[in-house]
């Protein structure tokens, strides 16, 4: 990043890919050559921004300015106006959507404002296929610390002193956990990245690999120093084509540095890493069942203890964390433990990435401190409720997580207090949901996806939460009774605590957290058979407004099973019982004569 | 030592003590139902995956699984509180509501623990209901698989690839679908299975069962024109009294023999008196290639392997297919007794083979499989028409009304019930070679024999081995039982790295007593020593303990064999391996 | 189970042999191993998993309860176009479930099936990290975002006179 007057970042992350007509780097190039500046601005493909809700993005840099969804046709104007004449071209700045003004670069945007970006320093800011942007930013610095300055113990003290919790779901203090495999001495060590992001709704891993994959190499490097291994494994998600392809480069590169391999820095420390790829199993992020899914075995769990810290990996000690928590530990390592301690709160400290989600107006990946409320994430950062609708859920932790309401807003978002409100941290995955939403429906939405990816080897679990959604569904098929209530309470709590692993002991969270913050809802299906959310299907009954209703016979025609009757300009009728509800009569009316009751 | 309560009780353990082994000590039986208590067998089984033995640990936010969880200094226990029971109860409920309502005509009925754990925990109703699984049923030669019963305690796949490594079973799919399958579901008749029943013998439900062959037998017997013989084999007198109530070990020779007259058999015979048989074939074939060898033939094939065991002789098959010749070629004792009985006994009692219906009573349950082999019938014939199980056996004295305690002991029929305490010992791990020993000894050295108790070859050791003096020549023995610990001794002569002369091979572990198709022992590694005990007790009450002095071996030699290893021996007596590994593509 | 019945020529094996052999036909490589199969082949019919756990030294048995433990791992080919529904929880919420049923209607498949003629198989993918896009649909590389029921025959059409 010397020789260049300026900078086109342009992000290559998954969502701004997936929205452009065809490739904006290429674009942008072209339209640098046909002006001779080829030499003089660099297009540069970056990781993620985190503004998926506006992508493709592009930002100039020195001054910062944020294009968002901008189109290769765009490309031309960018260098004409921005890069030859110095003016922003306006039509591609992000609009303020309360002020109604266009804001010339990121440091003013609610989105950005209250972000503090530590595991995402490096996402659309390098080229994750450069080492050399890696390095410029003070990457590698902390290994070279570490191996010539601070040695294995301090190391591992330093990350104790910062308070670092693992951001993979529990929340187990990462120091520790490195203390545990530091002492338990064997001939072989494994250090284990867990990159088999699998919550549904979650992909902040997936971008800190795409990109700064160095990151994750520099931090497993002093993982392995700090308790003495030499090897380390990537569990990644083979649906990461993207990912995996950065990784690779990225481990090559490091190999050619020097920074993986054999003495590295000089130090005598010899490590490398190697990639093992996850299938497609939920239950792997569970770390014993990721050591015996990389042992080529299925990935079923195992009961701790032994924990893997003792006997893991080929039954030699071993220590998993996931991507967001590694790349936390090159900052760390530079900045100092007290510096990271000071960010977010006492007992959860530093910052979390979330992927906000669902019904909310800036759907992207965002990282701030902890100790943020749930108000600020969702109104100030997330721009409030998509279409001016009414906040009605925030889903927190995924498949385990629960789900919280309006009362729940200004907790301050942290490992603990999550709990405190029954919901967790989970790995990040954060899912508004607005009046529309059924909760009896997003329960079930959970279970469902907890009962496929269930391995099976327990009864709770493998038998239990089947049961659990079989009732889920009764109640939203209307044929749901009271005692089905006390049924999903007592199963739930029976299944949270014999099940063997955290999937399981978890998997009821979203029944019960609903249950809890909103039984009227259930009971409203229960007893009233009526989902005020209008979601469920069979609760719901099409009805002619007779007044409206002018007998154009177009929904008898269009109605798949026949049940609606009625003379040309006569009022028409739909025979509830056998009506399907596939809705196709209100979509044809156009005399707006079919409602829902 | 490590202090603990369970229940307001101390206890005190050693550390690495379960909570369960824990609580046995003070006498407090905490459930199981996927565990098994094998561990001095070396089989290793406590996934913690049923959680029916969930307790109340303080301190613990969840209830822990107690066949796993090890105790620490201080752990206070609760093993029955309301809380317990409460998740105990739904999680047994859980199990039932995904099983079928067939008990009253389950082949398990009364010996199933699920069935008993529903009775213990008086459960009345099962307040969780839905989707139930359903599976293709699998039937083979000797196993039944009705796979809707299985509660995936995954003992069976523990047995199959663990101790017998087989791996003909996996746990496969997952969530709710998960089951325990061959490759591809196909049926087990198409997969490596070796039939060691060792999967039957510890299903705790009846998902497991081998094929029912019992109402044949009562076909037979009740068909006037056929003359029915019956062959028990050694391990079934040690075993067949559990069934009854009585102690495991308790010896029913005399009893079993009267109930079969009872029966209504023609001929009661005796598999111990084809062990002898046995001994004559292989110990002159063993005898054959040690003076070949000894005298500095290299084509000669040492060690010489048993091949009494039909398990391990579908395994080789399967596995080391290209180590068929090593096993000695002698048929096992129910396929001799099959043959002589089918041809020389047809003939002294001037009956047509097809008239004559040879049942075996075994403790096997892949002696059904190796009965139905092609090479061991004549013209469609089987020489042995029906095999069926110490537990079938005792299902037939129940059906029949008879009081088993109260029968008298009676003797076997002569001339195929008579036999030496060396054909007694082919029940247990170590028997055959020690067999062997006593007649090789002296016929190799010409000397007698004074002291026929081999004790270096017994225990329960998976492996053991040991040298034995043939006047001034060393004998190398091995001995392994459980086909995990078989693949270890084959893969030693396959790398060249195994000085044995002889070896005993057995696919149970324990040998017959632990057969597949013997009374459940419910995981309780200490029925199996007391078979064993009881196996060496009848051998030192018989009056000859040497096969070779067998007089109705010696005279049927005389009158109808010839030599051993002879001619029409090897036609009667012995047979071929075959290469049963699958190939996709023939090379 | 499969009911694709596979015909194995020798320079199948030979290919599934190179692959054992990269992985030193180490059981703890199975996945990987199978990983690459898949990509190779397509799918991993029986006959395929057979040699597999041929060269990698474990049992056929234990191949298949892997492969049937692993969603990524598929037995039956997928289509020349192959639909990838997400039912993450973003898309979930944002309607995927309308535009999943759409696909199934319009192209009467069930998720997991594949037509008759080969040309399109339906399936349900976990978040792909475009929740931004969210509801979202993939067909082979190609991602559509913001589907809604009515824009599922625009994009089936986009498919329909290719091969």
């Amino acid at each position: 990043m010397v020789k260049h007057k300026m900078h086109l970042l342009v992000c290559g992350g998954t969502g701004c890919y997936a929205s452009a007509n065809g490739d904006l780097a290429k674009a942008l190039n072209e339209a640098l050559e046909i002006s001779g500046l080829q030499d003089e601005v660099q297009v540069v493909t970056t990781g993620c921004f985190g503004f998926c809700e506006k992508g493709p993005i592009v930002k100039v840099l020195p001054d910062n300015t944020f294009y968002v969804e901008v189109q290769p046709d765009d490309a031309e104007k960018i260098i004409q106006e921005h890069v030859i004449k110095g003016r922003k071209v306006d039509k591609l700045l992000y609009t303020d959507p309360d002020k109604k003004e266009k804001i010339a670069d990121s440091a003013h945007m609610d989105f950005y404002k209250k972000q503090i970006r530590i595991a995402l320093r490096n996402c659309g800011v390098i080229n994750p296929e450069d080492i050399d942007e890696y390095i410029s930013r003070d990457g590698y610095q902390a290994l070279g610390k570490v191996l010539g300055e601070l040695g294995p113990q301090k190391t591992i003290d330093t990350i104790k002193d910062s308070g670092l919790r693992g951001r993979g779901g529990g929340g187990f203090p990462a120091g520790l956990k490195w203390q545990f495999a530091k002492n338990n001495e064997s001939d072989e060590k494994y250090v284990v990245c867990n990159a088999d992001e699998g919550d549904p709704g979650a992909f902040m891993d997936r971008s800190i690999l795409e990109g700064d994959p160095h990151t994750v190499i520099e931090a497993m490097t002093i993982n392995g120093y700090a308790i003495g291994a030499n090897t380390g494994l990537v569990y990644i998600r083979a649906e990461y084509p993207l990912a995996i392809r950065r990784l690779k480069f990225a481990i090559n590169q490091a190999r050619e540095y020097g920074l993986l391999g054999e003495n590295i820095m000089d130090s005598g420390f010899d490590f490398d890493i190697q990639l093992r790829y996850g299938a497609g199993a939920f239950v792997c992020g569970e770390e014993t069942a990721l050591i015996h899914s990389m042992e080529g075995e299925r990935g079923e769990p195992t009961v701790k203890p032994p924990y893997p810290a003792e006997s893991g990996f080929r039954g030699k000690p071993t220590n998993v964390n996931n991507v967001e928590s590694y790349a936390n530990i090159p900052v760390i390592i530079n900045q100092g433990a007290d510096w990271f301690a000071k960010i977010g709160n006492k007992n959860s400290t530093g910052t979390k990435v979330f992927a906000l989600a669902g019904k909310v107006n800036n759907v992207g990946l965002i990282e701030v401190p902890m100790g943020t409320t749930l108000r600020e994430v969702i109104f100030e950062i997330g721009g409030g409720i998509k279409d001016g609708k009414k906040f009605k859920a925030v889903q927190t932790g995924g498949p385990s997580g629960g789900c919280l309401t309006d009362k729940h807003l200004d907790t301050p978002i942290d490992f603990d207090n999550l709990v405190k409100v029954g919901s967790m941290m989970g790995s990040g995955g954060m899912i508004v949901m607005d009046e529309d939403d059924c909760m009896v429906s997003v329960a079930k939405f959970y279970l469902d996806f907890t009962v496929e990816e269930s391995c099976g080897k327990c009864t709770p679990c493998r038998v239990g939460n089947k049961r659990l959604y079989e009732i889920l569904d009764k109640i939203t098929q209307g044929k749901g009774e009271p005692e089905d209530l006390d049924k999903l309470r007592n199963l739930g709590t029976v299944i949270k605590e014999t099940s063997l692993c955290g999937l399981g002991q978890t998997a009821p969270n979203p029944v019960i957290s609903t249950m809890e913050n909103f039984w009227e809802e259930y009971e409203q299906h229960v007893t009233d058979k009526k989902c005020a959310a209008g979601s469920c299907k069979n609760l719901m009954q099409y009805h002619i407004i007779e007044e409206n209703c002018v007998g154009c016979t177009a929904c008898a025609r269009k109605c798949p099973v026949n049940c609606i009757s009625g003379e040309k300009k006569q009022v028409h009728k739909i025979d509830q019982d056998l009506c399907i509800k596939c809705g196709n009569c209100m979509d044809v009316c156009k005399f707006n004569a079919v409602e829902i009751i | 030592m490590i202090k603990i309560t369970i229940n307001g009780k101390p206890v005190e353990v050693e550390k690495g003590t379960t909570i369960y082994q824990a609580a046995k000590k003070v006498n407090i039986n905490i459930p199981v139902l996927c565990y098994m208590e094998l561990e001095d067998m070396g089989v290793k089984h406590n996934p913690g995956g049923c959680r029916v033995c969930v307790v109340e640990v303080e301190g613990a936010a969840n209830l822990m699984p107690s066949c796993v969880t090890k105790c620490w200094d201080g752990m206070v226990v609760k093993t029955s509180s309301p809380r317990v029971l409460n998740a105990r109860k739904t999680v047994v409920e859980l199990i039932l509501s995904d099983h079928p309502f067939d008990c009253l005509v389950c082949a398990k009925n009364g010996t199933c623990d699920l069935q008993k754990m529903a009775q213990d925990l008086g459960i009345r109703e099962i307040h969780y209901q839905g989707e139930q699984s359903t599976y293709r049923e699998d039937t083979s030669p000797a196993i039944i698989r009705e796979m809707d019963k299985c509660i995936n305690c995954r003992r069976c796949e523990t047995m199959c690839n663990d101790v017998q490594t087989v791996g003909a079973l996996s746990g496969i799919n997952r969530g709710f679908e998960a089951v325990v399958a061959p490759a591809f579901e196909q049926n087990l008749e198409h997969s490596p299975c070796t039939y060691c029943g060792q999967c039957v013998a510890v299903c705790p439900t009846g998902a497991l069962t081998e094929v029912d062959h019992s109402n044949h037998v009562l076909r037979a017997l009740a068909d006037p024109k056929k003359k029915v013989v019956v062959q028990t084999a050694p391990a079934v007198r040690a075993a067949l009294g559990e069934e009854f109530g009585m102690e495991a070990g308790s010896l029913v020779t005399g009893k079993m023999v009267s109930a079969l007259r009872e029966l209504g058999f023609d001929y009661v015979f005796d598999t111990d008196f084809a062990a002898d048989l046995t001994i004559m074939e292989e110990g002159t074939e063993l005898l054959n290639r040690l003076n070949k060898h000894l005298s500095g033939d290299k084509e000669v094939k040492l060690p010489i392997l048993t091949s009494c065991c039909p398990g391990w002789v579908s395994f080789f098959e399967h596995h080391f297919p290209e180590m068929t010749d090593i096993p000695s070629t002698a048929r096992s004792p129910q396929q001799m007794f099959g043959s002589i009985a089918k041809n020389y006994f047809a003939e002294t009692i001037a009956t047509e083979r097809e008239d004559l219906v040879v049942v075996s009573i075994m403790p096997c349950v892949a002696k059904k499989y190796e009965r139905s082999r092609e090479e061991f019938s004549v013209n469609g014939d089987s020489d042995v028409n029906y095999s069926i199980t110490t537990r079938e056996l005792a299902h037939l004295i129940k059906q029949s009304n008879m009081d088993f305690h109260s029968l008298e002991d009676k003797n076997f029929d002569s001339p195929l019930g008579e036999s030496t305490g060396a054909g007694v010992i082919f029940g247990t791990t170590g028997g055959v070679i020690e067999a062997a020993t006593r007649s090789a000894y002296e016929m190799h050295t010409g000397k007698h024999l004074d002291k026929v108790d081999f004790e270096e070859l017994r225990g329960m050791e998976g492996i053991r081995e040991a040298s034995v003096d043939f006047d001034g020549q060393e004998i190398k023995i091995g001995i392994a039982h459980g086909l995990g610990n078989a693949r270890k001794l084959l893969e030693d002569i396959k790398a060249g790295k195994s000085d044995f002369h002889a070896i005993e091979i057995m696919a149970c572990p324990g040998g017959c007593i632990g057969g597949g198709g013997q009374p459940l022992h419910h995981g309780n590694s200490e029925i199996l020593k007391k078979r064993q005990k009881a196996i060496y007790q009848e051998d030192a009450g018989k009056k000859i303990r040497k096969s070779h002095e067998n007089p109705f071996i010696q005279n049927l030699y005389k009158d109808y064999l010839g030599e051993p290893g002879g001619e029409k021996s090897h036609e009667l007596l012995h047979t071929k391996y075959f290469d049963r590994k699958k190939r996709w593509i023939k090379k | 189970m499969s009911s694709v019945k596979v015909e194995i020529h020798q320079e199948d094996v030979d290919k599934i042999q190179e692959i054992a052999k990269s992985y030193n036909n180490d059981p703890e490589a199975l996945i990987n191993a199978l990983h690459a199969t898949q990509d190779h082949f397509g799918y991993l019919p029986a006959e395929i998993q057979e040699i597999v756990a041929e060269e990698m030294n474990v049992s056929s048995a234990k191949v298949y309860g892997v492969v049937t433990f692993y969603s990524y791992f598929t037995m039956t080919p997928k289509g020349r176009y192959p639909i990838s529904i997400c039912t993450g929880t973003a898309c979930y919420v944002r309607g995927a479930e309308t535009v999943l049923d759409e696909f199934k209607r319009q192209l009467e498949l069930e998720v997991g099936e594949t037509s008759e003629n080969g040309k399109y198989s339906i399936n349900c993918l976990r978040c792909v990290g475009a929740c931004g896009l969210a509801p979202v649909v993939m067909v082979g590389d190609k991602t559509y975002g913001r589907v809604s029921p009515d824009g599922v025959k625009d994009i089936i059409a986009e498919y329909e006179d290719a091969e």
